[in-house]
């Protein structure tokens, strides 16, 4: 006996109405496609132009804006991480139950603080009242090569960058290890309550080995939001094309997407060629965490014993 | 008879007496004071104490204390729990110190210029004092007004191919690359629309109907996963009993499912749309910016309100502080926007969803 | 008004898995027919295929032959939407639309479907289906209410209401009281032993007490272990079946043995 279903008469409405919405769905996939192309076209008169927009090289070019990226990201992360986990546990098992919704609320506002507020207040703000604890920083442990001197006067460096993206990513973090800390299945925590455990307790032995892949994947969302930051970076840090590791000076790497910004306005020709094909390495890369990301989370979901 | 003798089986171990805590708060903020004068007095050029150092100083002096006193009292696994208690609070409270310090800030300087001036004049021919952000906010209404026409229905639809239609591969491909276009830096949507643009204008285009479309690319996955979540809980036996009464699929999705799920779905949307009026990089990319009021999105540079903020600060002219005082009540402005859709989209999702 | 139902050598299909095997019955026209039987059984899925609701999840299918008056209705030629529109349907748990106020969803078979009607029309027919469903004296001050305001109860009266407002010949009911207090069971009850003067009453019950109380005819269906279809062990008048089965089976069933 064949399983075949027998085949079903459809009417017209639904007819049209299924094809607009899967039409819906593939126009998502001709997007992202678009993106890629439409960036890489762009992209190319950088590299064949006699002209040259880079005279050592498109590589040379982006090296320290990548290597800038990739630092004040890395930063961010070091900052963010513990502290999301901080305020999720916080939210999901420590915070009365009456406030934390309220609680949540309050660090999703942080969420929609637009980058360029952020960006103005960390310049004006942030920066100059970090300096003294940079100069102290540098006084104490200027051995350490990420603290040597000489120490900016205006405190727009590399270490208020990553502090400011630390905040910026905090919000979708906690976010998203809060809901997965809330996932942990009830039973465990109950059979690790039974045996008589401090809240700590509960939460080494149930709550966190649960949720263990959720925070590798949600920090790499974070990291993905810090790569592509771009305006609070622009107006906060004062950058070049450098490449260095010292945090507190006034010589920084800057990001790719900050250097866009910061040159796209006044660029023309094959210098806006060289811009966009640098987007292009960063939209690469973001990608490519995302998608890593969004993996770990996939296999998570399919092994993890909530329902 | 005997009287039942009480055990003390339950009373467990001695915890931390009632006076501890008040008495260890008063010592570390004692403690912090004289720390900080000492240390400000041999320094000539702080002129005054620094009250966050004091704050912090005080804060981390307490929580040692605290966890020593119940390290001693109370055992090892008691004090861990207070360690963990204190250190998590303290994670939680640092995160709403920039909350409250840039929410200051931004009320405090943006104030200066919040008058009628700067929502009825643009910059047109303005140098020094006086202008506004009219053409800015014009802009930025356009933009967003455009880029959430071009979102809505292909988020909403999308939405509903992946929850009422959507099988096998294709679904599965569109759910993972809706996933990772939530990931699209926002730059990189402004130089996507510039690129698309340039092969269309040639090169140096500047449109405010680009920034839409690079709005666009950014708010569209928001907008499908908002819908998805609603459509979601939608219960199955709304769809079954319209089916059941003879109603084809298309008018259930359209008539049963969308109006149940429809306070979810515009809570959704107001909250896309905060999120993306306050992008800035895409717009400084593709609409570029000017001094003058541009009504039509499809012709020219278009101002708009984060951009203004940015560039009132990046290219200030003569009387720097005009500049600056603009730039801040734009974000004041822009920040009042943000919030009040915020507030508006909870109101809805409290107020209109469906009960039962 | 009402519909002779004919079942031959039916299979019912989730993907590969046959789910109910070989079901072959009349379902006379003006009567209550009771399916009963242990969970799983498939007697829920069978009587989804009555209306071509079965079909709605992904892979499910049906071989065999189902007639209606004579007239097939899993021929290509036949719209499943049309067949739903003849075969009304109420559920396990009351649904009412959660958007619509109580005379909306009296009329929403008829509104959902873009029909127009006039306002009088609208009215009569508003009460016409409520009193069908025993619900018109306890809701008329009340029309505009959203129908989740009603007690659980009342709202599967109006979920009746809403199925026969569409004026259908048959009505199926899944377990329609599972979810109900015994005072609200009683009035469903009555309204069931109403109906069958005007439609063909289907119902699937867990209850065998009430499969006695109101149905002319049982079929009872029974599967032999999970994972094998269900199949139809015997159908025969509902006093025949709870006073003298010929089965052994139906005997344990409905004597309390098994099940």
């Amino acid at each position: 006996m064949s399983s075949q279903a027998p085949v079903v008469k459809r009417r017209i409405g639904d007819l049209v109405f299924s094809n607009l919405a899967i039409g819906s769905g593939v126009a998502i996939l001709v997007i992202l496609a678009a993106v890629a192309i439409f960036l890489f076209a762009e992209s190319v008169p950088a590299f064949l132009s006699e002209q040259d927009a880079a005279p050592d090289g498109f590589f040379a070019y982006v090296a320290p804006f990548l290597f800038g990226t990739v630092l004040a990201s890395i930063i961010a992360l070091l900052i963010a991480t513990p502290l999301a986990i901080g305020i999720a546990l916080y939210i999901s098992h420590f915070a009365p139950r009456r406030l934390s919704q309220a609680l949540g609320y309050s660090i999703d506002l942080l969420a929609a603080i637009p980058s360029v507020v952020y960006g103005l207040w960390g310049m004006l703000v942030l920066a100059p009242f970090l300096n003294p604890s940079y100069l102290w920083l540098n006084e104490n442990f200027g051995w350490i090569p990420f603290f040597e001197g000489p120490v900016s006067a205006t405190g727009r460096t590399m270490m208020t960058v990553g502090i400011v993206l630390a905040i910026m990513i905090l919000p979708i973090m906690a976010a998203l290890i809060r809901e997965i800390f809330l996932q942990t299945p009830r039973l465990h925590e109950e059979a690790a309550l039974a045996l008589g455990a401090t809240r700590w307790e509960v939460i080494k032995m149930a709550v966190l080995p649960f949720g263990k892949a959720g925070i590798i994947s949600s920090a790499m969302l974070g990291l993905g939001r810090a790569l592509g930051e771009t305006m609070a970076v622009a107006l906060v840090l004062s950058g070049s094309g450098v490449i260095t590791f010292a945090l507190l000076t006034s010589t920084n790497p800057n990001t790719i997407a900050a250097n866009i910004a910061l040159q796209f306005p006044e660029s023309s020709g094959t210098y806006t060629s060289l811009l966009i094909a640098t987007g292009l390495v960063l939209f690469a890369i973001t990608m490519a965490i995302n998608m890593l990301a969004r993996w770990v989370i996939s296999r998570r979901s399919e092994f993890s014993g909530a329902n | 008879m005997t009287t039942a003798s009480v055990t003390q089986n339950f009373q467990g171990s001695r915890s931390l007496p009632k006076w501890l805590a008040p008495t260890l708060l008063a010592v570390a903020i004692l403690a912090s004071f004289s720390i900080n004068s000492a240390l400000a007095s041999s320094n000539p050029e702080a002129t005054q104490l620094n009250l966050f150092a004091v704050a912090l100083v005080a804060v981390i002096t307490y929580s040692i204390g605290f966890y020593l006193a119940s390290r001693i009292i109370e055992g090892q696994r008691k004090s861990a729990d207070r360690l963990v208690t204190i250190l998590v609070t303290g994670a939680f409270a640092l995160a709403v110190v920039p909350l409250i310090s840039l929410a200051w800030t931004v009320v405090e300087r943006g104030a200066a210029r919040f008058d009628i001036d700067f929502f009825t004049f643009s910059m047109r021919n303005v140098v020094g004092a006086g202008g506004g952000a009219y053409h800015a906010i014009i802009g930025t209404l356009e933009i967003t007004g455009l880029a959430t026409l071009i979102s809505v229905p292909i988020g909403i639809m999308t939405a509903i191919y992946l929850v009422e239609y959507g099988r096998g591969a294709l679904a599965r491909a569109v759910t993972f690359f809706v996933d990772v276009m939530t990931g699209i830096p926002s730059i990189v949507a402004g130089l996507f629309a510039y690129a698309a643009f340039v092969v269309i204008f040639g090169p140096g285009v500047r449109m405010g109907v680009g920034g839409a479309i690079a709005l666009s690319v950014l708010m569209i996955p928001v907008v499908i996963r908002a819908t998805e979540e609603m459509l979601k809980i939608v219960p199955n036996e709304l769809r079954e009993a319209s089916y059941a009464l003879g109603v084809p699929k298309w008018l259930t999705v359209t008539k049963v499912v969308l109006p149940t799920a429809l306070a979810g779905i515009a809570t959704g949307v107001m909250i896309a749309i905060a999120r993306i009026i306050g992008e800035t990089a895409p717009l400084l990319i593709i609409a570029g910016f000017t001094a003058s009021t541009n009504f039509n999105p499809f012709d020219e540079r278009m101002m708009t309100l984060p951009v203004f903020v940015y560039t009132s600060y990046a290219n200030q002219g003569s009387d720097a502080q005009t500049y600056i005082d603009r730039a801040w009540t734009g974000a004041l402005v822009l920040m009042l926007i943000v919030m009040i859709l915020n507030i508006i989209a909870r109101l809805v999702s409290k107020y209109f969803s469906p009960k039962g | 008004m009402s519909m002779r139902i004919e079942l031959s050598s039916l299979n019912v299909y989730y993907g590969s898995f046959l789910a109910v095997e070989d079901i072959n019955m009349v379902i006379e026209p003006n009567s209550i027919t009771a399916f009963i039987g242990p969970s799983g059984c498939g007697k829920s899925t069978l009587i989804r295929t009555l209306n071509r609701m079965h079909e709605v999840i992904p892979g499910a299918y049906v071989k065999g032959n189902l007639t209606m008056n004579g007239e097939d209705i899993y021929s290509p030629s036949v719209d499943p939407v049309k067949v739903r529109r003849q075969v009304g349907m109420v559920f396990q748990r009351p649904n009412p639309f959660p958007t619509m106020t109580i005379k909306e969803n009296v009329l929403s078979g008829y509104r959902l479907n873009n029909n127009k009607m006039s306002k009088s029309d609208a009215d009569a027919l508003a009460e016409k289906a409520l009193k069908g469903a025993n619900l018109w004296n306890e809701v008329k001050d009340r029309l505009d209410r959203p129908g989740s305001s009603l007690s659980g109860g009342q709202q599967q009266r109006l979920c009746i209401a809403r199925a026969i407002a569409v004026e259908p010949e048959v009505i199926l009911m899944d377990e329609p009281t599972s979810a109900l207090d015994p005072i609200s069971t009683a009035a469903i009850e009555d309204l069931a032993i109403e109906l069958k003067e005007k439609f063909t009453v289907v119902i699937v019950t867990h209850n065998m007490q009430q499969a006695s109380r109101i149905s002319d005819m049982t079929a009872f269906f029974t599967i032999a272990d999970t994972g094998l279809p269900g199949k139809l062990i015997e159908y025969d008048r509902t006093d025949n079946i709870f006073s003298n089965p010929k089965e052994k089976q139906t005997e344990d069933y409905v004597s309390g043995r098994f099940g």
